[in-house]
C-alpha cells in the first residue's frame, strides 16, 4: 500500500475520532454496559450483585406491570404517530399555500414545539382538571360536566395521547413545510395544464416527492412514542393504577424509585431492541417506496 | 469565523473568573447539602436566607445548599453525587428515604456523631412523632425540618350555606358523611357544583390512606421496616370507606382526584373540605377568598394522621470536621428560634415545643389560630409508610389504592395482592 494512503487514512481516522470517542463513551459504552449489567442481580452496599443469567428476564415476563405498560405503550404508539403525522401533512399543505397571515399560522402551528413538555404538562394538567378545567368548563357550558379525565383509567391515556399529538404535530410540520417547499412550482403549472384536480395532483406527485420525508419523520414519530415521558411525571405519574404508565416512564420508576438497576437494565434492553427491530423494519419496507433524489 | 474566536474569547475569560471566585471563596469546610420542596410557594428564598444567617453566624464554613426538585428527584441527586465521588455532606431528604439509605450504606446515625451531653439532649428535643421515622434499630439517623401532617382544610362560607356550624367542622367518619352530603351542592341540572370532600389520591395516595388506617386504629408497617399490614381487615376497611366517599355517598368525586390541582379545586370553591399537607397552610391563606378553617382528620376509633416531610441526613462520606459541621449547621436552622420563622413561612410544622414557646410563633398562633391544629395532632400521629424496598413497597399500595377508587378491584382482592407481593419483597430483610 502507498504510504500516502496510509497517511489518507490515518488522517480520515484522526478525523473522526473526536466524535468516535463521545460516540462510544455516551452510546454504544452505556448500551453494552446495560445488556451485561442484566444479567446480574440488584446491587446495594450490603449486597454485592451477582451473576443470575436470565432471571431478570424471567422476572419480566412474569410481571403485571410490565405488560400493562407494554400494552399502553403500543396504544400510545398507534394514537399518537399516524394522527401527528397526518395532521402534520395536512398543516403543512395549508400554510404552504398562499393565505393572508401566514407567518402567523405557521408561528402557532409551531408554538407547542417551542414549549418545554413539563411547561406544557403543567397547562394541559389544568386543561384537563375536573370542574374548574378548560375543557370541563367548556363542556359545562352544554350541560356536561365533572369529568375526571385523568382521574379515571378508561380516559387518561386518551388525553395523553391528544396532547402529544398537539405537541408533536407542529414539529413534524416543519419538515413537511421544507420538503413541500423544494418541490418544483413547474411541475405544479404541467400538472393543471394536463388537467389534474388537486387531489390527484396530491396523491401522484406531491406524496411521493414528499415520501423520504414521511419515512424520516415517521421514524422519529416512532422513536418519540417510546422516548417522550416528560409528561407523565407531571400529568399522571403513571397512574391511576399503572394506566397511563409508558415503558420508558417504568423504567425509570425502577431505576430511580425502586433502586433495582439490574431490572431497569433488563427492561432497558427490551426497549433498545423493540427500537431497533421498528427502524430497522421502517427502513426495509419503506425503502421500496422511498424516492430518493 | 469571527464568532468563533469571540466565543473563545468569551470562555477564556469565564473560565478565568471562575478560577479567581473559588479562589477567592476559600473556606475552612465547605459543605454540600442538597434540599427538595415538595409544596408551593417561593421556599427556596427562605433556605437561602436561613444558610445565609449561618454563614454569617459561623464564617469558616460555608454552605452551598442546593434545591433538588421534589422528594424523589433530592434522592436521586444526592446518592448519585455520592456514587460519582463528589458526595454531599448532608442533605434534606425525604423522612422515609431512611431504609434505602441505610441499605446503600450512605447515611451514620446522628447517635454515632453526637459528642457532648448537650448534643444528646437536643436529640430528644423534638416531637417524639416526628422522631418515629427517623429512627430504626435503636438509633437516629434523621433529624426533622420541613415535616408535615394532614390536615382538613374547610371553607367556612361553604358551611354556613349549608346551614352547618363553621365552628364544628366532622370529628368523626359519620358526620364527615353526614355533613359532606350537605355541603354538596348541585345545579338545577343535577351536575355537581361542589364537592363535600376531596381526598387527593395521586401522587401520594399512600399517605393519605395512612390516615384512613391510622383512624381505624391500623398501622401500615412495623418499627423494623420489614412487614406491612396491608390485608388486615381494619386496612381493608378504610380503603372500602375512601371508596365508598366516592361511590356509595356521593360526598366526593369518584375514581383519582389529582394532587397537584387540588389546592386550586379548594380555593375556586369546588369542594367544601379537602385533605392536604400542613405544608400549604401559608399559601392557601394567602390565597383563600373565603373564610377558610384548618381541623384535624376526623375519627373512626380514634383520630390520626402520618407524619410526612422532609428529615436531615448526615452522608457517610464526610471527614469529621465536615461532619461537625454539618451537625452545627443542624442544629443551626433546628434552633427553636429558626423553626419558628421556618414554620411561619411555610406552614410546616414547628418541629419542637420550645419553638411554639417564642415569641414569634406564639403571636402568630395567637393571631392565626389553625398553625397550631398540626401542632395538636401530633398527638394522634403516626409514621409514615417507610419500609426496606420501600418505593416497590409503597408502589404496590398505591396501586392498590387507585385500582380501587377506579373501580377496577375490589379492596379485598387489590390489598390481598398487594400484601403478598411485599411479602415476597420482604422476606429476605426478616
Amino acid at each position: 500500500m502507498p504510504s500516502s494512503t496510509i497517511r489518507n487514512q490515518a488522517y480520515g481516522w484522526l478525523l473522526l475520532t473526536p466524535a468516535a470517542i463521545f460516540l462510544i463513551a455516551f452510546t454504544h459504552y452505556p448500551a453494552i454496559a446495560t445488556l451485561g449489567q442484566s444479567f446480574f442481580s440488584e446491587s446495594t452496599v450490603i449486597r454485592p450483585a451477582e451473576f443470575v443469567g436470565l432471571e431478570n428476564y424471567q422476572i419480566m415476563l412474569t410481571d403485571e406491570v410490565f405488560w400493562k405498560v407494554v400494552r399502553n405503550n403500543i396504544w400510545y404508539a398507534i394514537g399518537t404517530i399516524p394522527a401527528s403525522v397526518a395532521l402534520a401533512m395536512i398543516m403543512a399543505i395549508w400554510v404552504n399555500g398562499k393565505l393572508a397571515g401566514r407567518g402567523l399560522v405557521r408561528m402557532a402551528y409551531f408554538t407547542p414545539t417551542i414549549l418545554p413538555m413539563i411547561a406544557v404538562a403543567n397547562i394541559w394538567l389544568f386543561f384537563y382538571t375536573p370542574d374548574i378545567g378548560l375543557i370541563d368548563q367548556f363542556l359545562s357550558m352544554f350541560g356536561f360536566s365533572g369529568r375526571n379525565w385523568l382521574g379515571n383509567p378508561e380516559t387518561v391515556l386518551s388525553c395523553i395521547i391528544v396532547m402529544t399529538i398537539w405537541k408533536e404535530a407542529g414539529f413534524f410540520m416543519i419538515f413537511y413545510l421544507a420538503a413541500l417547499q423544494s418541490i418544483s412550482p413547474e411541475l405544479e403549472e404541467a400538472a393543471r395544464i394536463e388537467g389534474a384536480g388537486r387531489w390527484y395532483y396530491f396523491r401522484r406527485v406531491t406524496f411521493p416527492l414528499i415520501m423520504p420525508t414521511t419515512l424520516f419523520v415517521l421514524i422519529n414519530a416512532v422513536i418519540n412514542s417510546f422516548k417522550l415521558v416528560d409528561h407523565l411525571f407531571i400529568l399522571t405519574k403513571g397512574g391511576p393504577d399503572n394506566a397511563s404508565s409508558l415503558l420508558l416512564y417504568y423504567i425509570y420508576e425502577v431505576a430511580f424509585s425502586f433502586f433495582d438497576e439490574a431490572y431497569a437494565a433488563t427492561l432497558t434492553v427490551v426497549l433498545l431492541v423493540t427500537l431497533a427491530i421498528i427502524a430497522i423494519g421502517q427502513f426495509l419496507l419503506m425503502d421500496k417506496r422511498v424516492h430518493y433524489r | 469565523m469571527k464568532s468563533v474566536k469571540r466565543y473563545m474569547a468569551v470562555m477564556a475569560s469565564a473560565l478565568s473568573l471562575l478560577i479567581l471566585s473559588s479562589n477567592g471563596a476559600l473556606a475552612a469546610t465547605e459543605l454540600t447539602m442538597y434540599y427538595p420542596v415538595a409544596v408551593g410557594g417561593p421556599l427556596t428564598k427562605v433556605v437561602d436566607g436561613l444558610v445565609a444567617d449561618f454563614e454569617k453566624a459561623n464564617p469558616d464554613i460555608k454552605v452551598n445548599a442546593i434545591y433538588a426538585g421534589n422528594y424523589n428527584d433530592a434522592r436521586i441527586k444526592a446518592l448519585a453525587a455520592l456514587k460519582s465521588g463528589d458526595p454531599a455532606q448532608l442533605s434534606v431528604m425525604f423522612s422515609i428515604d431512611i431504609y434505602e439509605l441505610i441499605e446503600q450504606d450512605a447515611i451514620v446515625a446522628f447517635d454515632d456523631i453526637v459528642e457532648t451531653d448537650d448534643d444528646r439532649a437536643w436529640l430528644k428535643s423534638f416531637y417524639p412523632a416526628l422522631m418515629e421515622n427517623g429512627v430504626t434499630q435503636g438509633k437516629v439517623w434523621g433529624i426533622p425540618f420541613q415535616r408535615s401532617t394532614i390536615v382538613m382544610y374547610y371553607n367556612k362560607d361553604a358551611f354556613r350555606e349549608a346551614g352547618l356550624d363553621p365552628d364544628s367542622p366532622p370529628a368523626t367518619w359519620d358526620e364527615l358523611v353526614s355533613m359532606g352530603q350537605k355541603l354538596v351542592k348541585k345545579d338545577a341540572s343535577g351536575n355537581v357544583d361542589r364537592w363535600g370532600l376531596m381526598i387527593p389520591s395521586t401522587g401520594y395516595p399512600y399517605w393519605m390512606f395512612g390516615a384512613l388506617t391510622m383512624q381505624n386504629d391500623q398501622v401500615l408497617m412495623n418499627g423494623d421496616g420489614n412487614e406491612t399490614y396491608y390485608d388486615a381487615p381494619s386496612t381493608v376497611e378504610a380503603l372500602q370507606f375512601w371508596r365508598d366517599l366516592g361511590d356509595k355517598h356521593g360526598v366526593m368525586p369518584a375514581n383519582t382526584i389529582e394532587w397537584g390541582t387540588l389546592r386550586q379545586n379548594f380555593l375556586e370553591g369546588k369542594t367544601a373540605m379537602m385533605w392536604h399537607s400542613t405544608g400549604n397552610l401559608t399559601i392557601v391563606k394567602k390565597n383563600a377568598t373565603f373564610d377558610f378553617g384548618v381541623a384535624m382528620l376526623p375519627a373512626k376509633k380514634r383520630r390520626g394522621t402520618p407524619t410526612g416531610g422532609g428529615n436531615f441526613y448526615i452522608f457517610k462520606k464526610s471527614t469529621p470536621e465536615e461532619r461537625a459541621a454539618s451537625m452545627k449547621l443542624i442544629r443551626f436552622l433546628t434552633a427553636p428560634d429558626r423553626t419558628a420563622e421556618w414554620s411561619i413561612s411555610t406552614g410546616y410544622i414547628g418541629t419542637r415545643p420550645d419553638a411554639y414557646e417564642t415569641d414569634k410563633l406564639k403571636s402568630y398562633v395567637m393571631e392565626f389560630p389553625p398553625a397550631a391544629v398540626a401542632r395538636d395532632q401530633l398527638e394522634f400521629a403516626t409514621a409514615e409508610l417507610s419500609t426496606y424496598q420501600t418505593g416497590r413497597v409503597r408502589k404496590l399500595l398505591d396501586d392498590a389504592i387507585q385500582a380501587t377508587l377506579t373501580g377496577a378491584k375490589s379492596p379485598e382482592e387489590a390489598l390481598g395482592s398487594a400484601q403478598d407481593q411485599a411479602d415476597r419483597l420482604l422476606k429476605r430483610y426478616r
